[in-house]
């Protein structure tokens, strides 16, 4: 399991860095398949709402209809219910790639569990909205489709009467049936909203809108593909005669076939298996999940800041428990929480030029407190030697920033991006310990933590509490994001700025901090 | 010249992901049945006579029985199985016997099955047996057909409509 997600994550991160070279960092879609997962269902719901409008129930007005629809209406139900096929077939290649993708990056197992089992609902449901959507057009294809569904779902000893047995002749087709089709291709996906709401309850700020270029693009695409090639029809549905050869729909009819080449039940066991699997999968094997955070009470004042940037919804806020004459308390839920530290980053207190000896945050990693953090910023200070010194924080989900180093470049690593409190930059630079910090982590959109490069863009650029101070030189501050497969990249990126840092006026650090403590203290 | 690099890049990906769902969304075809040949279905659900009247257990049976279940008589509700035999041209095609559904087997008995066939002309004979008889049947029909290529067709049996049904 291991070495296939290290080699799908391979795959997703280089085909990732082709897409960069050509789309805005956030509009690469495979940063965003959830985002195009939602953007190709509202195309599916508005285009939808329109083909039902002329959509007539009934054996010989449901091909009528659509015919009627698609030639008659040429730019107008044509194009709307091409829009409609082809964003629905949408859907499914990106369900696929953006499940694909959680598995490569290990974000369905843990506390992320829920998430990923929800998800296997919301497969099932777009596969019953698909069929039924097939079926409603009473071509070949539909007949095909219903008489394979009906064969498939007699096995099941639950109908006195094989379902399939209505569709031998037209006699047999009763015109209600239509009626309680297009109930179904309704209900469905009304009931495939319902879950996909709860897909996103312990996702933090969901990103659910692609980018607006994103968003322009697919639909260009998807108008485009309906241009050059209208949905249509496969003659109309003939009782009597068995459709042959049909043009099948691999998005949404791929395990059809199965049906004759095995079994109706063989099918039901593929399905079953299949269905299992992916349900087991988040404990097969289980996350070995590194301890949650820790609230200390006696540094919490209850700002509410560490909740308010938990990517996981793990932290709520409590009425405060200690006395203390503070309304409110952060309390964690273990089993929500990951471990990435992005509320220790929120936190206030988190300030390590603080002279408490003993430096304990607000809330922290158990098992990497601040306090070690600072400490491995001191040590990584007296490895680094000569001009030009930098301190490369980077985070344990991209690449392995303690390969970076070398004479003049030292390196810390941080569960994630987002632990970093800028106080720390502060630190680094004032106390001497670089003469320049370079931060790095997973590409933006990417971040393994989901909320860990934008809340460090913002700290960094002053727009979100707690912000890099003022009196930070920002000439000695650099980011640069880059994915576990951009090492030479990044290697690069570290070169060059060392190289800025070299030409600056009063090179070291040192310098400039014993100027600014001069100029005023550590205020 | 970068940046209409950049444009060309996205729309060679926008235009990869068009051809891939326009391809997918109807090709390639599924052959289903072979188009030079016919199919034959075989499809009911009809529910034979019930075993009938009650019968005494034996000594023997009822020393098998736990002491409180050693009921002296009992009544099945279950139905006999449905006895049906296709024959094509003077062949067996198909002949089995159904039994009942239902957990206590008191269900109609069902049966769903597909023979695709070679089209032309053909002598389709069907017989049923609903009672339980020991020989022979109670339902028999039979039909010369010129079955057309890729034609469906059904064989049924609808008690209403006198046994078995050809369509
Ligand atoms: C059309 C169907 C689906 C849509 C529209 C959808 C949408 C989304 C969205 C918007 C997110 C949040 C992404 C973010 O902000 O980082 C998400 C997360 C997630 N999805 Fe889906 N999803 C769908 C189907 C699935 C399926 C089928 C699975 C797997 C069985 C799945 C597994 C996950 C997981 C594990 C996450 C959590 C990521 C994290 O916690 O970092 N999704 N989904
Ligand atoms: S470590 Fe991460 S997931 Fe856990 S409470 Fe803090 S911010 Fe939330
Ligand atoms: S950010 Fe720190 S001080 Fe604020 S509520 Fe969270 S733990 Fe308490």
């Amino acid at each position: 399991m291991d070495a296939f997600r290290k080699g799908l994550r391979w795959v997703f991160l280089t085909v990732e860095g082709w897409l960069d070279l050509c789309f805005p960092e956030r509009w690469n879609p495979l940063r965003n398949l959830g985002a195009l997962g939602f953007f190709y269902l509202w195309v599916v719901t508005v285009s939808g709402i329109y083909v039902y409008i002329f959509y007539d129930t009934g054996a010989a007005e449901a091909y009528l209809s659509v015919e009627a629809m698609t030639h008659e209406q040429r730019y107008a139900g044509g194009i709307m219910r091409s829009l409609h096929r082809y964003a629905s077939d949408g859907m499914v290649l990106f369900m696929a790639v953006h499940t694909l993708r959680e598995l490569a990056f290990d974000r369905y197992r843990g506390p992320r569990w829920f998430t990923w089992v929800t998800g296997v609902p919301i497969m099932a449901l777009v596969f019953v909205c698909g069929i039924t959507g097939y079926w409603l057009v009473w071509d070949k294809l539909a007949q095909y489709v219903a008489i394979a569904t009906a064969e498939w779902l007699d096995v099941l000893p639950i109908f006195g009467s094989p379902i399939a047995r209505n569709f031998l002749t037209p006699q047999n087709l009763e015109p209600r049936f239509f009626t309680l089709l297009m109930f179904l291709h309704i209900a469905v996906p009304l009931i495939l909203l319902l879950v996909l709401w709860i897909h996103l309850q312990r996702v933090s700020r969901p990103r659910m809108h692609a980018p607006r270029g994103l968003a322009m693009g697919s639909f260009a695409m998807l108008l485009a593909l309906s241009l050059v090639k209208p949905a249509l029809s496969q003659g109309p549905a003939d009782l009597g005669q068995v459709p042959s050869v049909v043009g099948l729909d691999w998005f949404y009819l791929v395990l059809y076939p199965l049906i004759d080449v095995w079994s109706p039940q063989g099918m039901w066991g593929v399905l079953g298996a299949l269905l299992l699997m992916l349900t087991a999968l988040p404990w097969m094997p289980p996350m070995r999940r590194a301890p949650p955070a820790l609230v200390g009470l006696d540094n919490c004042n209850g700002c509410t800041r560490c909740a308010v940037d938990c990517p996981m919804a793990a932290i709520t806020m409590a009425p405060r428990s200690d006395g203390k004459p503070f309304e409110r308390e952060a309390v964690v839920d273990p089993d929500l929480c990951v471990s990435c530290g992005l509320c220790a980053g929120a936190c206030p207190t988190a300030t390590p030029v603080r002279r408490v000896s003993a430096f304990v945050p607000g809330i922290d990693l158990q098992h990497l407190p601040l306090r070690d953090v600072r400490e491995s910023f001191d040590r990584a200070g007296e490895r680094l030697r000569g001009e030009g010194r930098v301190l490369v924080i980077g985070c344990d989900q991209s690449l392995r920033v303690r390969d970076l180093e070398r004479d003049g470049v030292a390196a810390v690593s941080l569960p994630c991006i987002g632990m970093l409190p800028p106080s720390f930059i502060d630190y680094a630079l004032s106390r001497g310990i670089a003469d320049g910090v370079l931060v790095t982590g997973c590409r933006p959109g990417d971040c393994q933590c989901r909320l860990g490069v934008e809340w460090t863009e913002a700290r960094l650029a002053g727009t979100r509490d707690p912000r890099l101070r003022d009196r930070v030189p920002r000439e000695r501050v650099a980011v640069h994001w880059a994915a576990a497969t951009e090492r030479r990249d990044l290697e690069r990126a570290v070169a060059g700025f060392a190289a800025r840092l070299r030409g600056l006026e009063g090179a070291s650090a040192a310098q400039h901090a014993a100027a600014a403590r001069r100029a005023g203290g550590r205020g | 010249m970068a940046r209409v690099l950049r444009w060309l890049g996205q729309a060679v990906a926008y235009g990869l992901t068009a051809l891939l769902i326009g391809y997918l969304a109807d090709s390639p075809p599924y052959v289903h049945l072979a188009p030079d040949r016919a199919l034959i279905k075989l499809a009911f659900a009809h529910g034979a006579v019930r075993n009938e009247g009650c019968r005494r257990r034996t000594a023997e049976e009822l020393e098998r029985l736990a002491p409180n279940m050693r009921r002296q008589v009992v009544c099945p509700r279950t139905r006999v199985p449905v006895l049906i035999e296709l024959e094509l041209d003077g062949r067996i095609l198909h002949r089995a016997s159904l039994p009942p559904t239902g957990l206590s087997g008191d269900g109609p008995s069902r049966i769903y099955e597909r023979f695709p066939v070679a089209p032309g002309r053909h002598r389709i004979v069907a017989r049923l047996n609903d009672t339980g008889r020991a020989a022979g049947f109670d339902y028999e029909r039979a039909a010369d057909v010129d079955l057309r290529p890729g034609q469906s067709f059904a064989v049924d049996f609808r008690a209403e409509a006198g046994g078995l049904v050809f369509r």
